[in-house]
């Protein structure tokens, strides 16, 4: 497509990666349709193309971000489907990251939301506030009937209570596992990898941390959890909070480094959100200095989801067949933003479960980080569209890499529960609280 | 450059009246779009050359707000502009700045599925593939399949009398539809056609399908669906040149035998579809085809060794059967990303849609070599080849001066070309804006004329998608639009 930078603004490192990426969009509109916002909207702005064109002119006019971009740029989900689909191969991840940094710099928005993004950014990345957050929201609970029907705000409200009183069952009294930094592996050693402890995940399923030890340790593989490696930063990253972003991911990478050694194998995410993020330091952090640049590419290229690293050393079960039938939900960030598909299914099928998949398996579900909480409408209709596929399967768990979308699918009527659990319960774990009941 | 005729200044001035009485149509808050930055996405489609902002863009719901949409633009003589996904490569949904765009993308729900008759009722703003996707499991499937079926809308199809790699054996738009609800400029609605095929009286859907939203906007229809064959293979076939590969195509049509597919790919055209769907195309071949059978397992073997004994006579450099679905499926991808694969390589493309007899194709193929000698620029072919269906690709870079310019001439001697070797101007892709300059070498002016009046008939004041199809002079009195400097 053609583009109108000006020979001054092309000198700007940032907008040569924009232009070059607007130029490889042929606009022939094949990304339209596996788009989730606009599937839900139907509206060309808040389609992929649509937003590729209003960045162009953004970029171009070179001048601060006007309310209906930042408005049609916040409802996209970043899920990525438009990535897949796309045959001209538009990097449009980096390309709405750019925009949204350029939307959080030039645009003032309405006090409530800007308001909602600092409560967010300054709670979710931070587990003990989490933890204190967890608990005033269950406190707030019974007043939601409180909460007016109408209004934008009051659906975010009434959206976060939802989310933070979720129903889903996780498992009790397993501790904060990730206090420990070294967990030894049982038997001869074969392998070691550093763990992402990151933040939200180990505050709202501590057990999906303690199956992902188990595991490994009993496969003969030394975990190590470097205790100044927190959030990974793609929570401020995708609200374009640059400065926020880089602080959180560089502590990220220099615990990270620092924990490194010859024999270290891997850095092991089990959250797919993180998972795409961390993969994307090198290029996310290329401006920050030689020395944070070159940690963070090294950080990328030994990134891996845990499904990726199972697969690889060879998963085996030990239990006799469950008989149980296994929904498997890909999450946009793992079979958008990392491109694994096949890995968890072909785990899940060792395993010994029967494994089934949605209809439209590439919509997101409508968590995205902090959407569900942000754009309540688009995010609820995501919700009930994917629930209506799963359930239409009868599985007895619903089974994702990413919790997110575990907490998004919860609630009705079919457990969730993340792949690494399912996987340790058939290698000799205990079974996921979530199927207890 | 093709001209766009000046705006009417009367409707310009009366924009925000007009606004507030679109609004009071579709009170919903986003049903009406019309501050500028929110317009600008819908300026241009898939052929991004032209750009033209509207007046405004409208989101209908209902065939009841589309009638009453038309009727408030008749009664206010407005141009009308009907969208289903923007993907036309000819500039059918290019808007006029005095123009409002009718976006059919919210009328996307499929009506009725009757597997007994063998049809289903859908929303124009369905996608091709949509309808497809809702049967499949029962074992049925929607024939025509352009190659952007994944995203083109079932009312754009009818628009443009859509084809696509299937045609070869189950016809195009035209042969799949047995019903449409259309409306018209003043409002009202009516039914053509029904459940089944031919209906009784001139053939109304022959006039509808094709006629690029220019004789009233369709908002249901009614399509043929049928039950999907029992298997099916493809098969990748590479030759050393162009002209060989097109000499096998002409020999297997000239056979006798009608494969279900037969697609043509030059090298620039497999290199970056590889890259995209990493379906295993030849890479050393200067051009491949795709030859597609269905049926048994049986029948699908003795198709394939009748075309590879074909084949054989032309020296082919590989032939490879696809094993499974899988493999399948992914050849496919490569051949429908391909327009947007060209990306990969070329910033900006122009594709072409002539219709040629297949036996000139090797005549043609060098002629179009040669010419993309004489202009400098580079050409991916990509085509049917079967029915002789070509889409040459000319690859330009929009941000040099002068390129867009100089593709567009290639282009046009291309067209030409197919015009001079007994084809035609259009296969699939419909006239649009693209090729509304060129009809004069198709047809003469009192076939034009004729055609004219057919469209007044239906839009006597030329309110709808004006400005496409014909050329800009000769208009009849009442379409009243002034003249492009
Ligand atoms: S599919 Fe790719 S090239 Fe086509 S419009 Fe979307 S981003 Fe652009
Ligand atoms: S990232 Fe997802 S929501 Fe955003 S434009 Fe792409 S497909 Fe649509």
């Amino acid at each position: 497509m053609q583009t109108n930078f000006t020979e001054v603004q092309l000198r700007d490192p940032a907008i040569q990666v924009a232009d070059s990426i607007l130029r490889s969009c042929v606009h022939c509109g094949f990304c339209t349709a596996t788009c989730p916002s606009f599937i839900t909207v139907g509206d060309e702005d808040d389609s992929p193309r649509g937003r590729i064109y209003l960045i162009k002119e953004m970029l171009e006019s070179g001048s601060a971000a006007s309310a209906p971009v930042a408005f049609h740029l916040d409802r996209c989900l970043s899920c990525l489907s438009c990535m897949t689909t796309c045959p001209s191969g538009v990097d449009y991840m980096h390309l709405i990251d750019h925009a949204r940094t350029h939307v959080e710099q030039t645009f003032r928005r309405p006090w409530h939301d800007r308001g909602l993004r600092a409560v967010l950014a300054a709670i979710l990345p931070y587990p003990a506030r989490m933890r204190w957050a967890l608990r005033a929201a269950g406190l707030a609970r019974p007043f939601v009937g409180l909460i007016p029907q109408r209004g934008v705000l009051f659906a975010r409200m009434r959206a976060m209570l939802a989310l933070a009183a979720s129903e889903r069952v996780v498992a009790q009294g397993v501790g904060d596992v990730t206090a420990q930094t070294v967990h030894p592996a049982q038997g001869t050693r074969r392998g070691r990898v550093l763990l992402l402890a990151g933040c939200a995940q180990r505050v709202l399923d501590p057990g999906i941390h303690a199956a992902t030890i188990r595991l490994l340790n009993r496969m003969g593989v030394e975990v190590v959890i470097p205790q100044a490696a927190g959030c990974c930063g793609a929570l401020t990253h995708h609200m374009g909070k640059h400065a926020a972003f880089v602080a959180q991911a560089g502590a990220t990478i220099r615990a990270m480094t620092d924990a490194l050694d010859e024999e270290t194998d891997a850095i092991i995410i089990n959250v797919s959100g993180c998972g795409t993020v961390v993969k994307d330091y090198g290029f996310a952090l290329r401006g920050e200095g030689p020395d944070l640049a070159g940690k963070a590419a090294k950080i990328s290229a030994l990134a891996m989801d845990v499904s990726a690293y199972l697969l690889k050393i060879g998963y085996q079960r030990t239990r006799p067949e469950s008989g149980l039938t296994i929904a498997y939900h890909a999450a946009c960030s793992l079979q958008h933003g990392q491109k694994i598909t096949d890995a968890p299914k072909a785990l899940l099928r060792q395993a010994g479960f029967r494994v089934v998949e949605p209809r439209d398996a590439h919509l997101c579900c409508g968590s995205a980080g902090t959407y569900n909480i942000l754009q309540p409408e688009i995010a609820s209709s995501l919700r009930a569209r994917k629930l209506d596929t799963l359930t239409a399967l009868s599985p007895d768990a619903i089974a994702a890499g990413n919790i997110g979308c575990l907490t998004q699918l919860a609630g009705a009527g079919i457990p969730t529960i993340h792949t690494v659990e399912l996987l340790d319960w058939m290698a000799g774990g205990p079974c996921p609280a979530g199927l207890k009941s | 450059m093709i001209a766009l005729p000046a705006p009417n200044p009367a409707t310009l001035a009366r924009r925000d009246a007009l606004v507030a009485g679109l609004r009071k149509i579709l009170p919903a808050a986003d049903g009406v779009i019309a501050d500028p930055v929110r317009l600008k996405p819908y300026e241009t489609d898939g052929l991004t050359a032209y750009r033209q902002m509207p007046l405004a863009v409208v989101l209908p719901e209902t065939t009841e707000q589309v009638a009453a949409i038309l009727a408030f633009c008749q009664a206010q003589n407005v141009r009308v502009i009907p969208r289903g996904a923007g993907t036309s490569l000819a500039g059918g949904a290019l808007p006029l700045a005095d123009a409002v765009v009718i976006g059919m993308m919210r009328m996307n729900r499929i009506l009725q599925i009757d597997y007994a008759d063998r049809y289903a009722v859908v929303q124009a703003g369905v996608t091709n593939l949509g309808i497809t996707r809702a049967v499949e499991a029962d074992g049925f499937f929607y024939a025509p399949d352009p190659s952007s079926q994944l995203a083109c809308m079932i009312g754009g199809n009818i628009g443009m009398n859509s084809g696509g790699a299937h045609c070869l054996k189950y016809g195009v738009t035209a042969n799949n539809v047995l019903g449409v609800k259309l409306v018209t400029i003043t409002g009202d609605i009516i039914e053509l056609g029904g459940t089944h095929l031919d209906a009784a009286g001139y053939d109304w859907l022959g006039i509808i399908i094709g006629s690029e939203g220019q004789l009233g906007i369709v908002t249901e229809i009614t399509v043929r669906i049928l039950r999907a064959a029992e298997g099916t293979r493809a098969m990748l076939a590479a030759f050393s040149s162009n002209a060989i590969a097109g000499a096998c195509v002409d020999a297997i049509i000239g056979s006798g035998i009608i494969p279900v597919a037969l697609e043509f790919m030059d090298r620039p055209a497999i290199h970056a579809c590889e890259a995209f769907a990493h379906a295993g195309y030849p890479l050393d071949a200067e051009a491949m085809l795709i030859i597609e059978v269905e049926g048994s397992a049986d029948e699908q073997t003795a198709m394939l060794e009748r075309i590879k004994e074909i084949c054989s006579a032309f020296a082919p450099t590989s032939l490879k059967i696809s094993q499974n679905d899988a493999e399948s499926a992914a050849i496919w991808k490569g051949r429908k990303g391909a327009f947007g694969a060209i990306g990969r390589i070329s910033p900006d493309y122009l594709c072409m849609d002539g219709t040629i007899p297949t036996s000139t194709l090797p005549q043609v193929l060098a002629r179009i070599e040669a010419l993309s000698a004489e202009y400098g620029l580079k050409v991916a072919n990509i085509f049917h080849a079967g029915d002789g269906n070509l889409h040459p690709l000319i690859m330009f870079d929009a941000n040099q001066a002068g390129q867009m310019q100089k593709a567009e001439a290639f282009g046009a001697d291309i067209l030409r070309l197919c015009v001079e070797v007994g084809g035609c101007l259009t296969g699939e892709h419909g006239v649009g804006v693209e090729k509304r300059d060129l009809m004069k070498v198709q047809f003469t002016e009192i076939e034009l004329d004729l055609q004219r009046a057919v469209k007044s008939a239906f839009d006597p004041d030329w309110l709808l998608n004006t400005a496409k199809v014909f050329p800009l002079d000769r208009l009849p009195a009442r379409a009243s639009l002034p003249h492009a400097a």
